[in-house]
């Protein structure tokens, strides 16, 4: 992957510290984030995919903890390192104009009782100095219209809109900043598979009309993430399995849990009837007390007994593909 | 007759104290499923999907039209007595979405399979009890020392899921409601839930009513589809055809919404 580098995470470390019990979510992460790039990171439950967002924003609450790494942004003149940033910092310089996260559930954020429109310069006016609700509103109503929603839906209730439109709407809300960086963590889980189609048209038209630069989409779904990612990050156990150009992945998964997790997807495809669907026996580990070597090594039907000792780095073996174990290296 | 029959069924909701507002939410809907076939139901949020699984199973009662199960008209008035019920619980069997609130927390998970032993007539502490529960946990892939004595929170969605199904090695049911029994399983261990569905179909011939908005989902398993929007059956058939061509406007809007792996969806970008 050529390009600019958008964020930079480097061996990050991030644990929930409950009762002086560890649970490592994420665990020595490191990957970039490209110019212009849709980045699919998929994952099951509880494989740190939703804590992986936290840190992208560093918006570190207790119970968890940030224990080592770096989180740098390069969209200013010099590299930002969010790492180093106390709260008040990330809320005035980076968050809704450098990062954006779109988190579960989001369209919940619409006030009942409010106007989208006043909802709109309630989250937009504390960024600027001094701006009247006119401004914000002719400001909504254009990207509305930008990003293909209807610009009439400001001067709506949410209880008005469906679904969709309110996911739509607070998508473009989140945007109105052009963030350089957009953080959709399941945004399409709710919706029905008709909204899931316009919500993913919505996030294409961020990408083509430049108005954020990258977006990090989190989902279970490997189908909805597939239609927009340009590649794929598959986690396991608060790790990294393989990140990979998202063609790549579908032709030729070089991680077990990759595989396996492609060969569990169920779409009305021939080939899907025709090869049938494949279960990963066992569960995941627990993040409090990790395998030692391969976290994926009970569950693999690879294994090496080199797996259950060492622990396999994510390296590069092809051209931008990089996927961490054993078993794969050597095959390649 | 075997099987299950659903005649005309159509229910409306009422709504509101002094102004009423009524919702149809099954509309003159009739279908049958036969011994050995697994029939989905597709459809989204809304459309009535969960009525009709209510009022199969006893739960909700419909304004008019007919349900027959075995023959057997279940909302019939000389019916609606507690002898009917436990007769309809041995033959009815039902696995829900959310498999953490189908438990009691305070109970352990086997509570589950006497509950099920005690409606045979079987008490839990007769010694053919034990055999035939590890013979239908055996069946739904489970290893059964791991799952006696534990409690609902210490199995995973899935495990908990296959310890209703093992219900129906027990009480050999002739009719199986399964509302979206897997949405709230993770994908890598949605598979052996499935497989389980299929099992009980060629092994028990039962009757088996899958509902579900995963068209993926009902494309695999299913041996008919029925599409259901806003409370009207608008297309029923077999599902590769309905895939390959279907014929309502939902349906066509449907199929061409859905995310595919192999292929990308053409007006997105």
């Amino acid at each position: 992957m050529s390009g600019k580098k958008l964020v930079e995470i480097k061996n990050v470390k991030v644990y929930y510290i409950i009762d002086g019990l560890q649970v490592k979510a994420v665990d020595d992460v490191s990957f970039d984030i490209f110019d212009g790039e849709v980045l699919g990171v998929v994952g099951e439950s509880g494989c740190g995919k939703t804590t992986l967002s936290n840190v992208l924003l560093m918006s570190i609450k207790k119970p968890l903890n940030f224990i080592d790494g770096s989180v740098t942004l390069n969209t200013q003149n010099e590299p930002l390192h969010l790492q180093k940033l106390r709260r008040d910092q990330l809320k005035r310089d980076v968050w809704g104009k450098e990062i954006v996260i779109i988190p579960q559930a989001a369209m919940n954020a619409l006030m009942p009782t409010m106007k989208i429109k006043d909802f709109i310069y309630d989250v937009v006016s504390p960024h600027f100095k001094n701006i009247t609700k006119d401004e914000v509103i002719k400001m909504a109503k254009e990207r509305f219209e930008e990003i293909g929603i209807d610009k009439e839906a400001v001067n709506r209730y949410p209880f008005e809109l469906s679904g969709g439109m309110k996911q739509r709407a607070v998508i473009a809300t989140a945007t109105l900043l052009n963030p350089k960086l957009l953080i959709a963590d399941e945004p399409t889980s709710a919706l029905d598979v008709a909204t899931q189609k316009m919500v993913l048209k919505t996030l294409n038209e961020l990408m083509n009309k430049k108005i954020v630069k990258s977006i990090v989409f989190i989902t279970h779904d490997i189908a909805t993430v597939r239609q927009i990612a340009t590649r794929m990050m598959i986690m396991y156990a608060g790790k990294i399995a393989e990140i990979s150009p998202i063609d790549d992945v579908l032709r030729e998964p070089l991680h077990p849990y990759t595989e396996g997790l492609l060969l569990s997807v169920v779409t009305p495809e021939p080939e899907i009837r025709k090869r049938g669907i494949y279960t990963i026996p066992g569960s995941p580990p627990s993040l409090i007390n990790p395998p030692v070597g391969c976290r994926f090594y009970p569950r693999c039907k690879y294994r090496m007994d080199i797996c259950e000792v060492e622990e396999p780095k994510l390296e590069e073996l092809k051209p931008n593909r990089f996927v961490a174990c054993h078993y794969a290296r050597g095959r390649v | 007759m075997k099987g299950l029959e659903i005649k005309n069924l159509t229910k409306v909701y009422e709504t509101g104290f002094i102004i009423k507002r009524y919702i149809k939410a099954v509309n003159n809907v009739s279908f049958r499923i036969n011994p050995g076939e697994i029939v989905s139901l597709v459809g989204e949020s809304g459309s009535g999907k969960t009525t009709i699984a209510k009022i199969i199973l006893r739960l909700l009662n419909p304004t008019s039209g007919n349900i027959l199960v075995d023959g057997i008209d279940i909302w019939a008035k000389e019916n609606q007595n507690p002898k009917f019920a436990k007769e309809f619980g041995k033959k009815v069997h039902a696995v829900f979405q959310d498999p953490f609130a189908s438990y009691n927390p305070f109970y352990p998970i086997e509570r589950t399979l006497w509950q099920a032993l005690e409606l045979l007539g079987i008490d839990k502490k007769d010694p053919r009890a034990k055999d035939l529960m590890y013979e239908a946990l055996e069946n739904v892939g489970l290893k059964p020392d791991v799952v006696f004595g534990k409690y609902p929170h210490q199995l995973s969605g899935g495990e908990k899921q296959r310890v209703m199904i093992a219900r129906c090695w027990l009480l050999k049911p002739s009719l199986i409601i399964a509302d979206e029994p897997v949405s709230m399983i993770d994908a890598s261990s949605r598979g052996g839930v499935i497989k389980l569905f299929e099992k009980l179909k060629e092994e028990q011939k039962a009757s088996i009513l899958f509902i579900t908005h995963d068209m993926g989902l009902a494309y695999y398993i299913s041996d008919r589809v029925l599409i259901m929007h806003k409370g009207d059956i608008v297309e029923e058939g077999n599902p590769e055809e309905i895939v390959a061509n279907p014929q309502h406007w939902y349906t066509k809007n449907l199929i061409s919404s859905i995310p595919t792996l192999y292929r990308k969806l053409e007006d997105i970008s």
